[in-house]
């Protein structure tokens, strides 16, 4: 798990993510096909779980710092570590330094990680200069900046440059495109009635855009905008980011039955 | 505060149609207007490191700029009380007041007069209060709290304003139009005017104290706090202890973001500083200054990890671009300090135990530290509450169990693995044809307002180990 020092391909560690483990492994392997596109090889470790989020937004330090610290341990031997979400990759870029700021044996290793972890479209375009995918999606579609990616990691660009070079698509952007969604993570069950209006809101603005397809680069802001839409019966599909770059998108989209036959 | 309280009002508030239309005021003003008037200063974003800056020292020399505050004040002839606690604070005034003799006292917008219930105080010692400021006459005639900090009726529409109008405004005619905006602020000034020249003792809040030169400043789009301050004859500023900035140079700073910040202004329609009474000379102003300095758990929270929610100016602007106070109002926060800035300083004035929805109730999106013009790391000091509240086993019991299982888990690859590949499986047949749960046992918190999508089919390292062995990947 060293890098080659006589190849310049990078190795790169993909932090699949629990949500795309359970839900949807499509992304995961859309995120693979991307990057090694792109030229870096990409190595998906077992030991891998979650990022602790869930343990770390509850209060629940202590175990979120075990999950840091079994995150870094897995992870350290590669040259990067990708996600495909901004909010995981947060995680372990903004919050793992925090978190284990007191732990002297850990403390230079959360920073270390920090600082070659990235969410995946934006490891695409600022780190392996990727400016064009090959992939086509004759879809009108709209882009929801998850919070994390938008105000934690600052990516708004990267995956509108990436989406502005596939084939067909046209971007038609939502109104209020930097207000949450109402996920929140656990969140969205502790306080069901709160996150539904929020997320009511969003659905709104969706069908206000006019796109036939939701696009966005966290499958828990996904989960949480599809299970509106279908409820409402809306037609509008949501996908990853990644499935529509990678041109991997003959799945059904996310909450929808898979084509009969 | 309980659990249920909070989650029941924010029902009630979602449910509440006219509430609702209310509520978009905040979106349409405050979110607009505060972005147009950052757009239009370049240095908006130095300014805040500035504020910031002048924030973190005053609260790193606090006892140094509060004694050089009390010598000014002394200086420029009136007097600073230190009040530790709510209760000091309302007995301090209600001495001055009695001392003057007062029967009716004006009052400007003052949340820490709000904080710790200075009108029923008063009012219980047969002294009238009259709030000035239009949207807490408003709340005072309803009887009811502000729900926001610097737009206190946000939440009411015109017409249920007419209607409390005309039932509490005695002694003019039935059937007077009140249809418009300008109709109730007419009518609002004349009774108000009435109040101004008859009082005793006027009472304000201050938005900064300076140490350079003991002033008070208080802003207003009113002008009622130029007639609080200078029209009776005792002057009363109550205001916490964190209000203090070092010089007059460090409250421009901090004015130059506090109106832009929250209602989307350049500056304040009035800004107001205020130096002890009425000088040999001066055509007017009070014969009295007094400053009652309110600690009320201030000193504590200074001392700890909290410290950064004392830079907070009550701008506003985390309350107006939060999704949740946008869904709900501050009403159902139960806290006179609603939204971001009240989830952390709720808890910290009156204990986690009162308080435990309020920063768990967040989706932490992160909006409100961005817009925050003293640069408040708000979902962190949530964060830290929410911390606090699972140490004490604040979730309940069937949260933390659920959080204690997935986290065994978790810690586990193995099990973890085993158990996702045969949970997700079962799952996915589960639903079928369809693509998504309308409900699911257990569920019901996500199904019930929403679908939740089914899981694909099998896991991804389920699937991944499958492709290695099958030497695809």
């Amino acid at each position: 798990m060293t890098t080659d020092a006589a190849t310049k391909s990078p190795l790169v560690g993909l932090f699949v993510t629990c949500l795309v483990d359970l839900f949807r492994p499509s992304i995961g392997f859309a995120a693979i096909k991307l990057l090694k596109d792109a030229g870096a090889r990409v190595e998906v470790p077992e030991s891998q779980t979650c990022c602790g989020q869930p343990a770390y937004n509850s209060g629940d330090r202590a175990d979120a710092k075990a999950l840091a610290r079994a995150v870094i341990e897995t992870f350290e031997g590669f040259d990067y570590v990708v996600a495909p979400s901004g909010s995981c990759a947060g995680m372990l870029k903004v919050h793992y330094p925090d978190l284990l700021a007191d732990d002297p044996a850990f403390a230079p290793r959360a920073r270390t990680l920090a600082d070659k972890s990235f969410e995946l479209t934006s490891f695409l375009v600022e780190v392996l200069g990727v400016d064009r995918v090959e992939a086509r999606f004759g879809v009108n579609v709209t882009y929801h900046d998850s919070c994390s990616n938008l105000r934690e990691l600052k990516v708004r660009d990267a995956p509108r440059r990436l989406l502005a070079g596939v084939d067909g698509l046209a971007l038609s952007e939502m109104e209020e495109t930097e207000v949450c969604c109402g996920f929140g993570g656990a969140f969205s069950i502790k306080y069901p009635d709160i996150a539904n209006a929020i997320v009511e809101a969003k659905a709104r603005n969706i069908a206000k855009s006019g796109a036939a397809c939701l696009l966005a680069g966290d499958l828990g802001c996904l989960l949480h905008i599809a299970g509106k839409l279908s409820r409402v019966g809306s037609s509008v599909e949501c996908r990853h980011v990644a499935e529509v770059l990678a041109g991997m998108t003959e799945a059904p989209a996310i909450g929808q039955a898979r084509k009969a036959g | 505060m309980a659990d249920a309280s909070f989650k029941d009002s924010a029902a009630r508030a979602l449910a509440d149609a006219k509430f609702q239309r209310a509520l978009l005021n905040v979106k349409r003003g405050f979110i607009v207007k505060r972005a147009a008037a950052k757009s239009k200063l370049p240095e908006f974003d130095q300014l805040r490191d500035e504020a910031r800056a002048i924030k973190d020292h005053t609260l790193a020399h606090l006892d140094l700029y509060l004694e050089a505050y009390e010598r000014k004040v002394v200086e420029s002839g009136g007097e600073v009380h230190f009040a530790p606690t709510a209760a000091d604070a309302r007995s301090i005034v209600l001495r001055l007041c009695r001392d003057a003799g007062a029967r009716l006292v004006t009052k400007g917008k003052s949340m820490v007069s709000e904080e710790i219930g200075l009108n029923a105080h008063l009012e219980a010692a047969g002294i009238e209060v009259a709030e000035t400021d239009l949207g807490e006459h408003i709340s005072q005639i309803r009887g009811e709290a502000p729900s926001h900090i610097i737009a206190p009726v946000i939440h009411l529409n015109k017409e249920e304003i007419a209607e409390d109008f005309v039932r509490t405004h005695r002694g003019l005619p039935q059937g007077r139009p009140l249809g418009t905006v300008q109709d109730l602020v007419a009518e609002a000034r004349a009774v108000l005017r009435a109040k101004f020249i008859a009082a005793d003792v006027g009472i304000t809040g201050a938005n900064l104290l300076i140490a350079e030169t003991g002033s008070s400043v208080v802003v207003t789009n009113e002008g009622n706090g130029d007639l609080t301050e200078t029209l009776p004859r005792l002057h009363i500023v109550i205001a916490s202890i964190e209000k203090l900035v070092p010089t007059l140079e460090d409250a421009c700073t901090v004015l130059r973001l506090l109106a832009r910040s929250g209602t989307g202004q350049d500056i304040t329609t009035y800004t107001t500083f205020a130096t002890g009474p009425a000088r040999v000379g001066d055509p007017d102003g009070p014969r009295q200054y007094h400053v009652v300095l309110l600690d009320n758990g201030r000193s504590e929270i200074l001392g700890g990890e909290f410290r950064a929610m004392l830079r907070c100016i009550r701008c506003g602007a985390c309350l107006n671009h939060c999704p949740v106070y946008g869904a709900i109002g501050g009403h159902a926060y139960g806290s006179l300090y609603p939204g971001p800035m009240g989830a952390v300083l709720t808890p910290a004035l009156y204990g986690i135990d009162h308080a435990r929805d309020l920063p768990n109730a967040s989706s932490f999106c992160g909006r409100c530290e961005e817009v925050c013009p003293v640069a408040i790391p708000l979902p962190s000091l949530m964060r830290k509450w929410r911390e606090r509240d699972f140490e004490r086993g604040g979730p309940p019991l069937a949260q933390r169990l659920v959080l204690k299982l997935w986290a065994l888990a978790a810690k586990r690859p193995r099990l973890y693995h085993a158990l996702g590949s045969g949970l997700v499986p079962f799952l996915a047949r589960l639903v079928k044809s369809r693509g998504s749960f309308r409900s699911l046992p257990f569920g019901s918190a996500w199904t019930g307002t929403r679908d939740l999508p089914a899981p694909q089919g099998k896991t991804f390292h389920a699937l991944y180990q499958e492709q290695k062995r099958s030497g695809q990947s």
